[in-house]
């Protein structure tokens, strides 16, 4: 029966405005939720214990805030829910090798994460952790089944592919056709109540270092014209000026 | 900075023409750097020989290289790779090898960099709400997104050294299925064209596809096309819980512009806009915004686009 893990991390709502205060997001005035492709993962590692049986552990890299999240996914039906604590500024070496120490020492056997966090917007959290464990990894998976070992389906070779992944994995989880579950009132109370392991790992200094964050370029006005007919000149300039046909 | 090397994009086993743009990024990190193609067929690696701007050109040889896997193509690049910066390509394919890689020699990775100057490159966050400022402390893999960069032009003159290499493949595929459809994928196309709920019906999005095949472009749809019309596959979807494009050309037609699908699209080089509203968002981020229905816009677009085409 597997240990499960799902990597679950604390995000903006993607909802919510931006603002930026000197050099640096101003976050202090916004809503935090789970990142929305972890709840596919989440949802993936449910169903992967529901057809194989074991345990589902949350995990997640982050301050006290986070345990919002952890409770979230307890609610939803996870067995255990871990925060390691974490220092702000990590680049991907320091924080992956804190994913991968924990995971480790979880005892895992399969890691579902989200395919991309809504914050970072990178996908390389799944690949990278697996790479650091030696596993294999599939990325962007849009649905998985148990049965007979974890197949997954992904895009590849310019379409979609089934792939038979090897465990240990980390799964990194697309939309697709996962369909999240709803907490349920005694999910929802059983997470109230719920402790929350809290551990350290020391983490490796980061030598990628955020220097500054900015709102993006203003675009310049385009160009607007009204009825349909302008469709002509715009098809031409989109050659003539535009250069991209 | 100390040596880069450049990761050729590939696709069926020849060069991407978007990887002069990677290469004129390594420049931009400061050094001319390695070009690296992965492949089965080191003739692959010919068509760059008269690229200016790469100091030395490797065709790395493997079967590893005929499907991806992760794995497999991150030990079979890692064995034959020189130390220092690495740039690829952020293709979903790409960004996983480098993320990949990465870890594997314990670097940090910087994805969706779309400003290089010294070691400080720039990728957006947020969904796009913000841009984000990374100095690059030592080595460190960065993939830099397509259509940002000015690729590098003929006139150099390097020979090809071919080198052998072998990985470990981890995933072995089991069957290859029919995509939804024998079009383009929105992921791959320089020009992408969507259609949104204001497109009144899954049938209507024929007319897209005609404008689609006559410019050589992916057909992509918003969510709301996508959940309401069973017709229209989640693979279209264009936006935060879709796919991120960052084609030359969007053209965005019955789409509000919500900030979840600017999330997807609003890098894209140049963005045209068909809507009947005149205050829809979209038209904030179209550099061509045309206030009409799709019904009077289209056809006059196709008929031009024929005339332009031949
Ligand atoms: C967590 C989350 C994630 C999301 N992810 C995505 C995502 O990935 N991608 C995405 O697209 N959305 C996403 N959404 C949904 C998003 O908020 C919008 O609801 C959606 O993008 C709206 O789609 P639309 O523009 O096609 O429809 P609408 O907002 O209904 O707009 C239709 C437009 O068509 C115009 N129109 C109507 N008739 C015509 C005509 N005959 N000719 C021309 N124009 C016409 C109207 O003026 C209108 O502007 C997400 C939402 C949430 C909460
Ligand atoms: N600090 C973190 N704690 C737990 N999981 C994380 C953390 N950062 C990233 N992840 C996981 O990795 C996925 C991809 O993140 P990223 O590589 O940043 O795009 C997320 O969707 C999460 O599942």
């Amino acid at each position: 029966m597997p240990t499960i893990v799902v990597l679950v991390k604390q995000v903006p709502d993607t909802n919510a405005k931006i603002a930026i205060n000197g050099q640096t997001v101003d976050l202090s005035a916004v809503k935090m939720v789970m990142s929305p492709y972890d709840e596919f993962a989440l949802e993936t590692a449910l169903l992967h214990k529901e057809a194989a049986g074991g345990e589902v552990t949350a995990l997640t890299v982050g301050g006290p805030a986070s345990e919002k999240i952890l409770k979230d996914a307890k609610a939803m039906g996870v067995d255990n829910i871990v925060r390691i604590e974490s220092s702000d500024s990590m680049d991907t070496n320091a924080l992956q090798t804190v994913l991968k120490e924990a995971i480790s020492s979880l005892g895992a056997e399969v890691v579902y994460c989200g395919k991309s966090a809504a914050d970072t917007g990178a996908g390389s959290t799944g690949p990278g952790v697996a790479e650091r464990l030696g596993w294999s990894s599939a990325s962007n998976v849009i649905s998985a089944s148990f049965d007979g070992g974890l197949s997954v389906t992904a895009p590849g070779n310019g379409g979609n592919v089934r792939l038979d992944v090897p465990l240990p994995a980390v799964v990194s989880c697309d939309k697709g056709s996962f369909k999240v579950r709803k907490a349920n009132i005694k999910g929802i109370m059983q997470a109230k109540k719920a402790a929350v392991d809290v551990r350290t790992i020391e983490a490796p200094p980061s030598t990628a270092t955020v220097v500054s964050q900015s709102l993006p370029p203003a675009k310049p006005a385009g160009k607007s014209y009204q009825g349909g007919q302008a469709a002509a000149e715009v098809a031409q300039l989109l050659r003539d000026e535009a250069n991209v046909l | 900075m100390s040596e880069t090397i450049v990761i050729a994009e590939m696709n069926n086993n020849t060069i991407h023409p978007s990887t002069a743009e990677l290469v004129a990024a390594a420049c931009a990190l400061g050094a001319e750097p390695t070009l690296i193609v992965p492949c089965t067929d080191a003739g692959a690696a010919d068509s760059a020989t008269s690229w200016s701007g790469i100091s030395g050109l490797i065709a790395a040889k493997s079967a590893a290289f005929e499907n991806y896997d992760a794995a497999g193509w991150a030990s079979a690049l890692d064995a034959i790779m020189p130390q220092g910066t690495i740039v690829t390509g952020a293709s979903p394919q790409s960004k996983d090898l480098a993320a990949r890689i990465a870890a594997r020699r314990n670097l940090p990775v910087v994805q969706d960099v779309v400003k290089i100057e010294g070691n400080h490159v720039t990728s957006p966050v947020y969904s796009g709400k913000a841009m984000q400022t990374v100095a690059l402390g030592s080595a460190s893999v960065v993939s830099v997104r397509s259509n940002v960069f000015t690729p590098v032009q003929e006139g150099g003159q390097t020979s090809v050294s071919v080198v052998d290499t072998t990985g470990d493949v981890a995933t072995s595929v089991q069957e290859f299925m029919a995509r939804a459809s024998e079009r383009l994928d929105v992921s791959e196309a320089n020009i992408v064209i969507s259609g949104g709920r204001g497109m009144g019906s899954p049938d209507n999005f024929t007319h897209l596809e005609a404008v689609a095949d006559t410019i050589g472009a992916a057909v992509g749809a918003s969510r709301a096309a996508v959940d309401t019309w069973e017709a229209i596959p989640h693979s279209m979807q264009v936006g935060q819980t879709g796919k991120t494009v960052n084609p030359n050309l969007y053209i965005a037609v019955g789409i509000s512009g919500a900030i979840q699908h600017l999330a997807g699209m609003r890098s894209s080089r140049y963005i045209v806009a068909i809507n009947k509203d005149a205050d829809a968002p979209i038209f904030k981020h179209a550099d061509y915004g045309i206030v009409a229905t799709w019904e009077e816009a289209l056809p006059v677009l196709q008929a031009q686009f024929q005339t332009m085409m031949g």
